[in-house]
């Protein structure tokens, strides 16, 4: 039996990618994103695609879909009119925040909007406690006149989000059936969609939920229509948050979880990578055109989290934007693509971002009308990119340009010539990306210089040898086909879901029957999800969130998946302390009596996968001579130096060649500094290593 | 060239400080077991230069820690002494006068050695959930009845934690374990900080951050003359009414732009008070400086050369009180400051500086038993909330948010379960913003009650009862705070009080003051606010 041939669309902010893995060959292409009718751009990407390969839709075994469609309708503000049904003494949770403030010396600071405004949100009485007791029984005869509200007022969507729902679900069901008597439109509870505890991050993920859900059934309704009219027969999967995949009706009932799937797939693309070279500890950079995302990678997996926030309104500070509590693949993005536009602040400094030239004006280079410097100007001054084959000569690039607008926002300032105010720009997006990778490493009890880095997406190979200087990085892979590196990640996606619960026990307290039971049932629930897409064999990773009683953060640490007895609370508790002492340096020793409790237990269900075939990596070879060359800035030595000039196409496996070098492509072009030499791999990648070994 | 580069490298080093101090402020956030530092925020991290000088400190972290650990270690440098620091050590103090305020306040520095050489500190502070004494409030008459005193002192010797000092805490104090806990994951965070610094230190091939310091105080004094410079020059004074402990305190500040220099001036403010809502003038300005930084230069990153162009002076009286008053809750008046300040600030820029606000935290302590010959649970419960921020020059106040505080509210999901109260209520307070051209922010109120078989004391620490947020510029008052039982019983702003089983603790808090004439209110703002219930035009007994 042949390979199924599987289709991976991915629906960008500018980009829709269409990555096709047909008899042991990948087709790619990229079409604008079309707005109006998102399923038009899949359609046509499709086409090419086919028509590459030489197959119809019929031959589709499996198409696998991401989107930002929900990102975007949560950004904008294009949602659903929706009600929102909460408990008597809360409406304005989602308002109220969290009571501080992001920017903590901008008087005129402006919060984000709530999603739903007040005067669409409700709420009844009845209270369950903390234990999941109920305190006040729920209000039925208002909830039908608050039906009747609904169904009057023209709202197209309904979210239901009460105190503790977490801890005992039955209030909010009740509200639900209720309201769907008389009212004909979705409703989300919160119980459901995010049952964790925290009710302003639940409720604001119930209430996004609901808004986009209408907008997104539609989509993905007509999307398989358009799909089956035209020939394919093959089932449609979603790909969620998580870096798993779900079936549409799932995704249309819970299209919250399609919130940050593109990323997502970047991060199993370089998973993908990590396992086939058996590199177990990964650091993936992702650089685009107006963002740089970091994620790390342990035993080819990617960290995973169970909130984030979208919809960052202010210079992407933390908390200006909206939380969303589900399981999520974890990466940090910062506002540091070759996009941003470079300026220099009142102590004289430079600044990069989170402001962007984006594809239109572009770059100044572009010479489409942007007039301020961006990252992409500062690279073509230092002579990491060639004016006159960029985008394989699509673009002329002006080098004259690019030093205009550098001088005139950043060297002028600074009395900085256009060279040094270029390298001053990207020294100081470099250091920002590396202290935010540092910094989330640290979060994640991690040292940053441990990693092996993948680097893809257009502008990282440009950033990606510097940025390993900086952490102390000694390897960094440059694989092939990363500028659609999403869209290949989907068809690597496992059929997984991660279901997880909000349960406080304590260790002193541990019984193994209750905790058997929740895990049985959260099983349940993530097998469910799992068995819709695939019969394969299922396996279940077991996660309890634990901490001291009295901290607020919780570690994760992984459990065996089988039953537990009583006495495993001594396992638990030794688990516990050993990953504490990785996070944290060491665990609290000589406290009498402090506990230990279990907050949140996750069960993460994905079927098996046959690994992929082993690639080893090579890092000698025969050296490789130059034929052409051009002066580039070297950072570390702080001056320009003649560097080889190397078409990728030219590189055989094997090749090596010393830097500093460019390794140009149509794309993009990789930067080889001095202390890196680069070996072309079996498959095509491009490794760089540090001179001499590991330092 | 070499010159240009070298100020680029300067450049990236300090990103690289910051996100250092970043990495220690997240350690403490994670790590700490008191509600008011994981939930909230309560903290602060930095790292200073061999003198003392602080270099950089984290964005993490609210004002009246910041600006008063920058002078903390100071004292901790002239106590301990050159001659007896040591890698591995870790000093300490609660020392409401050299610390930041208030013996709830842990500070701890450390030394860091690159090699035998001194570099540079660390130092963190964080405010731990119990010292002993008479609990979170303001009922003490000095401070030896509000807890242990710490007196600046090595918590770490070498490595070697001090062994007595923790077992006098614990014999001291009502949490041991989690104030000891705290102990523990301060010091952590100034190692964390420690070793980040050395590996940046030796990764850049740096002996010394001297040349680093220079560089950063020369850019941030230049930055921060050319902002005073652009202010008019002349004196202006400012007083406003708090609500005291049970009779009125009144502040006066003097606000004087002369040559290079900003100095505010307290005298003519009352004297200290005979209980625990007197401030240290460490504390007094702390939030001085941050009321200045808001207006006069928001975008210039703290450290020694950003806060040393604005002084402070005060005569002994309840903004400077001298050791012993007591000072447990001086963050109420301590947060009544900025007010103060920023309205001696709006008379010489007019139009630029926003109206008052709730100011002062709603914080409230609960201690929570059984009802006698019941089992229950005993808890000690802190729970951070605030009312409304005055209204800006051209926008509405922001609504239930911290100003001048930087803390965060703690979920109400969290909070019941640290202990049996149940929480009813916790939402925005409608009618309580000033009117005006732009509306102050909405107070909330806020319905407690002790869960069934329980009864609670809790220390109540909130102004603006009596004196409610003034406009500005015609503006109208915000609502005045209220503290009530659910039967009517009108409860004291100050002081540790009675909740039985069954009743309810009601809240009001305090709206910000309007902006501008409310006749300049615009149609649809109007129509927004009635349609959000914001204003419902009727009397919802908001009046005191």
């Amino acid at each position: 039996m042949s390979a199924p041939i599987r289709l991976g669309a991915d629906i960008g902010g500018t980009f829709t990618d269409i990555a096709l893995e047909c008899r042991g060959r990948m087709f790619s292409t990229k079409v604008l994103t079309n707005y109006a009718a998102p399923e038009q751009a899949i359609l046509d990407g499709i086409d090419v695609v086919l028509a590459e390969a030489e197959i119809t839709l019929a031959d589709l075994d499996i198409v696998i879909h991401g989107t930002t469609l929900a990102t975007n309708a949560l950004i904008e503000r294009r949602g659903a009119k929706t009600a929102f049904v909460t408990t008597e003494g809360f409406r304005d949770v989602i308002e109220m925040r969290t009571e501080n403030r992001f920017a903590q010396y901008d008087l005129n600071m402006v919060l984000p909007k709530p999603l739903i405004p007040r005067e669409d949100r409700f709420a009844i009485r009845g209270r369950i406690g903390a234990q999941g007791q109920e305190l006040a029984p729920l209000d039925e005869a208002a909830l039908e006149t608050l039906a009747d509200h609904i169904a009057d007022a023209g709202f197209g969507a309904v979210a239901i989000g009460f105190i503790h729902s977490y801890m005992n679900p039955a209030h909010e069901q009740r509200a639900r059936e209720i309201i769907a008597a008389k009212v004909a439109v979705p409703i989300s509870i919160s119980a459901e969609v995010s049952p964790q505890m925290r009710e302003f991050e639940r409720f604001n993920t119930v209430c996004a939920n609901a808004y986009v859900r209408p907008q997104m059934a539609d989509y993905l309704t007509r999307l398989q229509a358009r799909l089956k009219a035209l020939g394919a027969g093959c089932p449609v999967f979603m790909i969620h948050s998580g870096g798993g995949l779900i079936s549409v009706e799932t995704a249309s009932e819970f299209p919250v979880r399609l919130v940050e799937s593109g990323p997502a797939g970047g991060a199993i693309f370089a998973a993908d990578v990590a396992q086939r070279f058996g590199l177990q500890k990964v650091v993936s950079y992702d650089m685009g055109g107006t963002t740089a995302k970091i994620c790390l990678i342990e035993d080819y997996a990617p960290k995973t989290a169970r909130s984030f926030e979208v919809a960052r309104t202010y210079r992407f500070a933390k908390g200006s934007g909206m939380p969303i509590s589900i399981p999520v693949i974890e990466m940090i993005e910062i506002g540091a693509g070759g996009g941003s536009l470079a300026w220099v602040d009142a102590m004289g400094r430079i600044q990069t971002g989170p402001e962007s030239a984006g594809s239109e004006p572009g770059p100044a280079c572009y010479q489409r009308g942007g007039v301020h410097p961006a990252i992409t100007d500062a690279d073509l001054v230092l002579g990491k990119l060639d004016a006159d084959n960029f985008a394989g000569g699509a673009i002329r690039l002006s080098t004259d340009a690019a030093s205009g607008a550098i001088l005139r926002d950043v060297g002028d300032k600074l009395n900085l010539d256009a060279t040094s105010a270029a390298f001053g720009i990207c020294e100081v997006v470099d250091e920002n990306m590396a202290n935010a990778a540092r910094v989330h490493a640290v979060e994640n009890g991690k040292n940053i210089s441990d990693n092996v880095m993948i680097a893809f997406g257009g502008a990282a190979p440009l950033h990606a040898a510097r940025l390993c200087e900086k952490l102390g990085i000694d390897q960094c892979l440059i694989p092939v086909g990363a500028g659609v590196g999403s869209a290949i990640g989907f068809l690597k996606a496992p059929f997984g879901y991660e279901a997880l619960a909000s349960h406080i026990l304590r260790l002193a307290a541990f019984q193994a029957a209750a905790v058997n039971a929740l895990i049985v049932g959260l099983k349940a629930t993530a097998t469910g999800f799992v068995r819709a897409g695939t019969s394969a064999a299922i396996q279940c990773e077991i996660t309890a969130f634990m901490r001291y009683v009295g901290q607020g953060w919780e570690i994760p640490v992984t459990l065996p998946d089988r039953n537990f007895t009583d006495a495993d609370a001594d396992m638990l508790r030794e688990k516990f302390c050993e990953n504490y002492a990785r996070f944290f340096g060491r665990a609290i020793e000589g406290l009498d009596g402090l506990e230990i409790e279990i907050v949140t237990w996750s069960v993460k269900a994905q079927d098996q996968r046959a690994a992929p075939d082993q690639i080893a990596l090579i890092s000698g070879g025969s050296e490789v001579g130059r034929k052409l060359s051009r002066p580039v800035f070297d950072p570390s030595r702080g001056e320009f130096m003649e560097t080889a000039i190397i078409d990728r196409r030219d590189l055989r496996p094997g090749a090596r060649v010393q830097g500093p070098a460019v390794i140009v492509e149509r794309e993009t072009s990789t930067v080889v500094t001095a202390p890196f030499d680069v070996v072309m791999q079996s498959d095509g990648s491009l490794l760089l290593s540090r001179k001499g070994g590991a330092r | 060239m070499s010159d240009q580069t070298r100020d680029i490298r300067m450049q990236v080093m300090w990103n690289r400080l910051i996100s250092v101090v970043e990495e220690q402020a997240l350690t403490l956030l994670r790590t700490a077991f008191s509600t008011s530092v994981r939930e909230a925020g309560d903290l602060s991290a930095g790292v200073f230069g061999p003198q003392g000088r602080m270099l950089a400190q984290a964005v993490t972290g609210t004002p009246g820690h910041v600006n008063t650990m920058a002078e903390a270690v100071l004292h901790f440098i002239a106590e301990i002494g050159r001659e007896n620091m040591f890698a591995g050590d870790t000093y300490v103090t609660n020392d409401p006068w050299k610390g930041t305020g208030h013996l709830h306040d842990i500070t701890m520095v450390s030394p860091s050695f690159l090699g035998a050489e001194l570099v540079g500190f660390f130092a963190c502070t964080a405010h731990v959930v119990d010292v002993g004494g008479r609990g979170f409030g303001a009922d003490a008459k000095s401070v030896y009845e509000e807890g242990i005193q710490i007196p600046i002192m090595k918590f770490a010797d070498k490595g070697v934690v001090n062994a007595d000092l923790v077992r006098l805490l614990r014999a001291n104090v009502r949490e041991p374990n989690q104030v000891v806990g705290d102990f523990y994951s301060l010091a952590a965070c100034n190692d964390v900080g420690h070793r980040r610094l050395v590996a940046m230190m030796q990764e850049i091939g740096l002996t010394s951050l001297n040349a680093l310091g220079d560089f950063i105080f020369s850019r941030t004094h230049a930055a921060t003359l050319e902002r005073i410079r652009a202010l008019p020059q002349g004196a202006w004074t400012n007083e406003l009414l708090t609500d005291g402990y049970d009779a009125p305190v009144k502040l006066v500040a003097q606000v004087e732009i002369k040559g290079d220099q900003v100095n505010v001036d307290f005298a003519g403010s009352d004297p200290a008070s005979r209980y625990g809502i007197n401030v240290p003038i460490i504390y007094t300005k702390a939030y001085a400086c941050y009321a200045l930084k808001c207006v006069i230069a928001p975008d210039i990153p703290n450290n020694w050369a950003s806060l040393a162009l604005f002084t402070i002076s005060a005569p002994e009286n309840i903004l400077n009180a001298a050791r012993p008053a007591p000072v447990a809750v001086r963050h109420v008046i301590g947060h009544m400051v900025p007010d103060l300040v920023l309205g001696a600030l709006a008379k010489a820029l007019p139009g630029q500086v926003l109206a008052e606000g709730a100011a002062a935290l709603w914080n409230i302590h609960m201690s929570v038993r059984p009802v006698a010959g019941t089992k229950g649970r005993r808890a000690e419960i802190l729970m951070f909330n605030s009312g409304g921020m005055g209204a800006r020059p051209s926008l509405d106040g922001l609504s239930a948010t911290a100003f001048p505080s930087g803390v965060m509210t703690m979920p109400i999901e969290a909070t019941e379960h640290t202990g049996p109260i149940v929480v009813w209520r916790k939402e925005l307070r409608p009618d309580s913003g000033g009117d005006g051209q732009f509306r102050g922010g909405l107070g909330q109120i806020i319905e407690i009650e002790p869960a069934p078989g329980h009864e609670f004391d809790f220390s109540a620490m909130f102004d603006r009862v009596n004196h409610p947020a003034a406009g500005r510029d015609g503006g109208g008052a915000g609502a005045a705070g209220i503290v009530a039982l659910d039967d009517g019983t009108q409860l004291k702003p100050k002081g540790w009080q009675h909740v039985p089983q069954g009743r309810r603790l009601i809240l009001h808090l305090p709206g910000g003051g309007g902006y501008g004439a409310p006749e300049a209110r615009n149609a649809d703002a109007r129509a927004d606010d009635a349609a959000k219930g914001y204003v419902t035009g009727q009397d919802l007994g908001n009046k005191p």
